[in-house]
């Protein structure tokens, strides 16, 4: 179990986080969606240990993970970033084997293992390519390879966790949806992911669990079903929505800006 | 070893036949450094008075003259300019990659002129304090007090370009190039007050040679540098981790803050170590990480071995060159490396402007 516990996160006197409480389940898709400057991301970067509590507690089993080494915490859980750029000229496979966690990344065994991930972002052949030379979707599925091998080398006994950042931002609608498969085999396998969606649609359609967040607050959770509604709509983004549901899942069509 | 090209990946192939080139590079630059002079030297007999010495054959008849010549003149300075070259270097490449940044030279932004105003200082103070230390505290206090400065200059540049956590580079260059000319104006001040041989001694620290090398300023140098390019493979993953952004380094598992310290602390030792031996040398630790990043990829446990070894080979071609030019006179190495390593600098900004944003 992965668990903020009254999280309360704070940036030069401004409230961005106001006593979160959220615990992650090994096995289930949870996804955080709210309006700009609801604190999503925020609180993302406080359950992975980026960011500094001003209050409250995050744990991992148990553990506080700001007193775990960052190598420990690091085999348990892993980062999706939002926006990556990388300085030098490294090369693909050079941006996959940081994921690596030390295991050699020259072997013959990495560059065979390299492939195979970027095989599983639908990026065969771009192992020598240069990072820098990659398209803003590209390079979104450069990092997930990394973030996977990261996965991988992991602590097998225990369950990871996979955070991720709006990983759909810079991704054609095939790829986004390779990006959110791959995080529903992650949790089918045991994982534990956390997804951060401005995607309703796309958000109900991989989330066991949502989390509506705004003004630094959960305003509903639940299954998608149970939060998608109308009410908790207009009330955390301030527009008019109908959710309807065609078969099988819930969608939702915006209509206009709520007048202030 | 000879089973090992076998289990070699496709992609470690060329890092090891690189550094096998450069390796090369640098013995010939080496050797280069011992056999060319105002009295020439055939490179069969630099190796065989080399051979000579290493074997213990007592100096007698044939090769006494070139003999005194490669051991006592050009041995220690060839060692000295390796030593020199492999730290820069290395140093360079360091600072780039916890700046993320392939213009963060220590000589560029303030790290080797504030070094060389530390050493000054103790070198002026020290001569006043004589009668206090005992001599051995005296010597070793030089590197050390170009160590403590060179530290010093870096944190403060750290200091000054960051803000929230992000580094600014083009604050980090203006401010490192502030924080220089106020280093090298102060070096002025003390060394004019202090010193007989004003000229010289400016142009020593402030522009760089290899003219005094010592067996004993070989020995002070060596113990920082060979630390510092032993020890920085360490440090290779974080920096590779790094230049991903520096949150994504830690969610990979990277203590960050305890990287950027020891990374620091090297950039300090090499600069330090190499500013106390031979002043402060320009271009060399912003041209070779780059030249080296451009034939062998940024990947830093190739990269910082690469530096060590290309550095060595660029500073001893460089000496070589200001022993020749003006030749009897010598001119300082820092004009030469300036002579490459400024145009050089220019092209890289027109080339990549995007490195100051």
């Amino acid at each position: 179990m992965y668990e903020a516990q009254e999280a309360r996160v704070t940036a030069s006197g401004r409230v961005l986080l106001a006593g979160v409480s959220l615990a992650l389940r090994p096995g289930a898709v949870t996804v955080l969606v709210g309006p700009n400057g609801a604190g999503k991301s925020t609180l993302l970067k406080a359950l992975s240990g980026e960011q500094r509590l001003a209050g409250g507690r995050v744990r991992l089993d148990g553990a506080d993970i700001h007193a775990m080494a960052p190598a420990a915490l690091a085999r348990r859980r892993a980062v999706l970033p939002q926006a990556a750029e990388v300085a030098f000229a490294f090369s693909v496979a050079e941006v996959v084997a940081v994921g690596l966690m030390g295991g050699a990344p020259g072997g013959a065994q990495a560059a065979s293992r390299i492939d195979r991930l970027l095989r599983r972002v639908d990026l065969s052949g771009f192992a020598e390519r240069r990072y820098d030379s990659l398209s803003g979707g590209e390079r979104q599925r450069v990092q997930l390879a990394r973030v996977l091998a990261q996965l991988e080398c992991g602590e097998a006994a225990k369950p990871a966790y996979l955070f991720l950042d709006e990983p759909t931002a810079s991704l054609d609608l095939a790829h986004q949806l390779t990006v959110l498969r791959l995080a529903r085999a992650h949790a089918d396998a045991g994982g534990g992911v956390l997804a951060v969606l401005h995607d309703l649609n796309l958000a109900a359609m991989v989330a066991d669990r949502m989390v509506v967040l705004a003004h630094g607050g959960i305003v509903a959770e639940g299954p998608a079903a149970e939060v998608l509604t109308d009410d908790v709509l207009h009330r955390a983004f301030g527009v008019k929505v109908r959710v309807g549901v065609a078969p099988p899942g819930p969608f939702v069509l915006p209509q206009n800006v709520l007048p202030a | 070893m000879s089973a090992e090209p076998l289990s070699l990946p496709t992609a470690a192939r060329p890092a090891v036949a690189g550094l096998s080139l450069l390796a090369a590079l640098a013995v010939a630059a080496f050797l280069g450094a011992l056999a060319i002079g105002p009295f020439a030297i055939g490179p069969g007999r630099v190796l065989a008075v080399l051979w000579d010495a290493a074997s213990g054959v007592p100096a007698g008849s044939g090769l006494l003259r070139e003999r005194i010549i490669i051991m006592d003149v050009r041995l220690p300075r060839a060692v000295l300019g390796a030593l020199v070259g492999a730290g820069t270097a290395v140093a360079g490449a360091m600072m780039q990659g916890v700046f993320r940044n392939a213009l963060a030279d220590p000589g560029l932004v303030g790290v080797a002129p504030g070094a060389a105003l530390a050493a000054v200082a103790w070198v002026v103070f020290g001569g006043v304090l004589g009668a206090l230390l005992p001599q051995s505290v005296q010597l070793l206090g030089l590197p050390l007090a170009a160590f403590l400065g060179g530290l010093a200059t870096t944190l403060l540049i750290g200091r000054l370009a960051t803000r929230d956590g992000r580094t600014s580079v083009a604050t980090l260059l203006f401010a490192g190039l502030a924080l220089g000319a106020l280093a090298s104006a102060g070096t002025g001040v003390m060394v004019f007050m202090a010193s007989e041989q004003q000229t010289r001694e400016f142009l020593f620290w402030t522009l760089g040679s290899l003219g005094g090398a010592t067996w004993i300023k070989v020995g002070l140098a060596a113990p920082f540098i060979i630390a510092l390019v032993v020890a920085s493979p360490w440090l290779a993953r974080g920096l590779d981790a790094l230049a991903l952004g520096e949150a994504e380094a830690f969610h990979v598992g990277i203590p960050v803050e305890r990287l950027k310290r020891l990374a620091i602390i090297g950039v300090a030792a090499g600069v330090g170590a190499s500013v106390a031996a031979a002043g402060v040398v320009g271009f060399i630790g912003l041209v070779v990480p780059h030249l080296a990043r451009l034939a062998l990829g940024p990947a830093h446990r190739v990269l910082l071995p690469a530096s060590a070894l290309l550095g060595a080979a660029v500073l001893l071609g460089a000496d070589i060159l200001a022993r020749m030019l003006a030749a009897p006179a010598e001119l300082p190495l820092g004009v030469v490396t300036a002579l490459v390593g400024a145009p050089f600098f220019l092209w890289l900004l027109l080339r990549r402007r995007a490195f100051v944003g």
